[in-house]
């Protein structure tokens, strides 16, 4: 069962034919006081999550997973060559940095990509098989060639009329109903 | 096309990622003298989507695709059958043996891991020099590179004696031997370089496809095609949030491949430089072989590319411009190698040390001479034709020119391995290397195994970045004013 508290629609979805008509109707959304949307198109629109007034953290994140590879790889070499098991190997230092250098590079680059790309799988909560937008009649076309700005009824500014008016005179191509 | 400076500046989203850019910033000039981006057959969203994902979405496979992967399959085979052989009867079914302990097996092995070079260097350098024409290309040669890492990293394996423990090579734990791998080994760096570059490249061309398997699922007409579409499309649906992640970490991961491909040849090149034999112990080697990786895996890219462009009716993405950067950075990366050649051949002199001097003499004038002259012949002789611009732009010609530059870099790291092994200081440890039917085998075999790869690649994913092309035509157009 689903909770009282939801609300009964998702929220309501606009239309556009370019990328510069979504901008420009995410900003004046965004100057009128809302705050949960979101916007869809099929190519990155340069802007547009300011618009909305997003930021991503994500590459302090990239930073700190390449900073524990480094330490992961140069760690694993000290514990292995000095603390684990000392060998003499052509009468180099137990502890031969130079040596150690491609290793300690390796897992670094590798810590981050994978920090990199599993934060971004992570964060954009994927995969998400089900979602209500894919309920909107040709937003099959946001992989296409169409531009979509959806706001959704958990704004504490949504009001279904009020703001069907407001996407209204965005002169959208199309607006529509998401349903859950 | 319009004077660009008479139009206002123009703000326009760029490629993945990248800061806001200024048309004005690009002159006229370049553009009235190059070859264009696109065709005129790539002129809208909606032209592009339809064309790149139309060519996975159709129902059934044409004849020549059935021809190729009916040989291709066949090859792979061969190498299946090479290696069971190989591992029933072990590695003395191999032409290697003291002193030529590397064979075709490390040959082929540096040959697969340079040409995947090619598809990093254009993936990821490319778009942090902002090269707009690598958009078209950047997929297939990503591609490229996972399936020639893929039968890379076979070969170090199979030359193992014993496989199924190459679990060895990495710390692993529970590790019941209570020995640890030697980290200051070139081949324990190798073992890491190149298994992180396999990974990396897995990533890197997996995010880049997320977007375009939601266009399939999105165009796709059955169910089944929706449903193993939208799964690895994770559900994409283009949400501004999830772009600016993407683009975010997209360019994080460009910078992060960029050291990591010239990281990547630099070891390997280190299994030969930090030993002691004369032709392998040489400071020239880690950019030498950087080049080279880079000089073959662009030929390689043209060696699908031309085909591919042609077969699938590409000529508006694959164009002129294409072939013909593709030829230059070709030519520029062959003369590093030539010069490569050269300091071999002055330090062998120079050096005044008795066995470097016999070294290159051996390989003018030994046994092998005819192997170090046919990699002249193809790797500094042929190439030069592309200072031409009528060889740069001619498929047929180009495509036969890097063929040659194929075979010369196989030539290559055969003259460096198989020559200097084969006499060493004291004249009575000298030997001869021959391959046996199971060294030919099990190279053709991967090449089997990587065309198989490249042809399901063809069949099931779209070979061109769709949404990455549909962000160039938008640049394209405002800046020729169409829009």
């Amino acid at each position: 069962m689903e909770p009282a508290t939801q609300p009964p629609i998702y929220g309501l979805m606009a239309e556009f034919a370019t990328g510069e008509a979504l901008l420009d109707a995410t900003q004046r959304a965004s100057n009128a006081g809302y705050r949960q949307m979101d916007a869809y198109s099929p190519v990155p629109v340069e802007g547009i999550a300011e618009a909305i007034g997003f930021k991503t953290k994500l590459p302090w994140g990239v930073f700190c997973g390449g900073l524990t590879g480094a330490v992961f790889g140069m760690g694993l070499q000290y514990w292995a060559s000095v603390i684990y098991y000392p060998m003499n190997i052509g009468g180099r230092p137990m502890f031969s940095i130079p040596s150690f250098i491609p290793v300690t590079f390796e897992t670094t680059v590798l810590f981050s990509a994978l920090t990199a790309v599993f934060g971004m799988i992570i964060l954009n909560k994927l995969p998400t098989p089900y979602h209500p937008v894919f309920n909107v009649q040709g937003f099959d076309r946001a992989s296409t060639d169409r531009y979509f700005l959806a706001i959704e009824a958990t704004d504490p500014k949504f009001n279904r009329q009020r703001t069907w008016e407001f996407l209204e005179s965005l002169k959208p191509e199309n607006l529509a109903e998401v349903p859950h | 096309m319009l004077n660009d400076t008479q139009t206002e500046p123009t703000t326009l989203p760029t490629q993945r990622g990248a800061q806001l850019v200024t048309v004005n910033e690009v002159p006229a000039t370049l553009d009235q003298t190059n070859f264009p981006v696109l065709g005129k057959g790539a002129k809208d969203f909606e032209s592009v989507t339809e064309k790149i994902s139309g060519l996975v979405l159709r129902k059934g496979v044409t004849k020549g695709w059935v021809v190729g992967f009916g040989i291709a399959f066949m090859l792979l085979m061969l190498f299946l059958y090479a290696v069971t052989v190989l591992f029933v009867d072990g590695i003395g079914i191999w032409g290697i043996n003291v002193p030529v302990a590397w064979g075709f097996d490390i040959v082929n092995f540096v040959w697969w891991i340079g040409i995947g070079h090619a598809g990093t260097l254009i993936s990821a350098i490319l778009l942090l020099l902002r090269q707009d024409w690598r958009t078209s290309i950047n997929r297939f040669a990503e591609a490229m590179t996972l399936f020639a890492v893929a039968c890379a990293g076979m070969f170090p394996i199979l030359h193992l004696g014993r496989p199924q423990l190459f679990y060895w090579l990495l710390p692993y734990y529970p590790n019941t031997m209570a020995l640890l791998p030697q980290f200051r080994s070139p081949l324990l760096w190798d073992v890491f370089a190149v298994s992180t570059y396999g990974t990396v490249s897995l990533l890197f061309w997996f995010v880049g496809l997320i977007p375009d398997l939601a266009s399939l699922r999105d165009r796709a007409t059955t169910r089944g095609k929706q449903m193993i579409y939208g799964a690895l499309s994770l559900g994409w649906r283009g949400s501004a949030i999830h772009w600016k992640r993407y683009t975010t970490i997209y360019m994080i991961l460009a910078g992060l491949s960029t050291p990591l491909v010239l990281s990547v040849h630099t070891v390997v090149s280190f299994d030969f430089a930090v030993s002691q034999i004369p032709g392998w112990h040489a400071t020239i080697f880690p950019p030498y072989f950087v080049a080279g990786a880079i000089f073959s895996g662009f030929a390689m890219v043209l060696t699908l590319g031309i085909p591919l462009r042609k077969y699938y009716g590409l000529e508006d993405y694959i164009t002129p411009r294409h072939l013909n950067n593709m030829a230059k950075v070709m030519l520029a990366t062959g003369l590093i190698v030539v010069y490569g050649y050269s300091q071999e051949a002055f330090m062998g002199w120079y050096s005044g040390a008795e066995y470097e001097k016999y070294m290159i003499w051996n390989r003018m004038t030994g046994p092998y001479a005819p192997a170090y002259w046919a990699l002249i012949f193809c790797n500094g002789v042929v190439p030069q034709l592309l200072w031409m611009r009528k060889f740069r732009t001619h498929t047929v010609w180009l495509w036969c020119i890097s063929i040659v530059v194929n075979v010369g870099m196989w030539l290559e790291r055969y003259v460096i391995i198989a020559i200097s092994l084969h006499r060493d200081f004291v004249p009575s440890a000298w030997g001869y290397y021959n391959p046996t039917f199971f060294d030919w085998a099990t190279y053709i075999g991967t090449m089997g195994l990587f065309l198989t790869l490249f042809f399901l690649f063809i069949r099931f994913l779209p070979v061109i970045a769709v949404s990455e092309v549909r962000e160039l035509v938008h640049i394209e157009h405002a800046k020729h004013g169409h829009h």
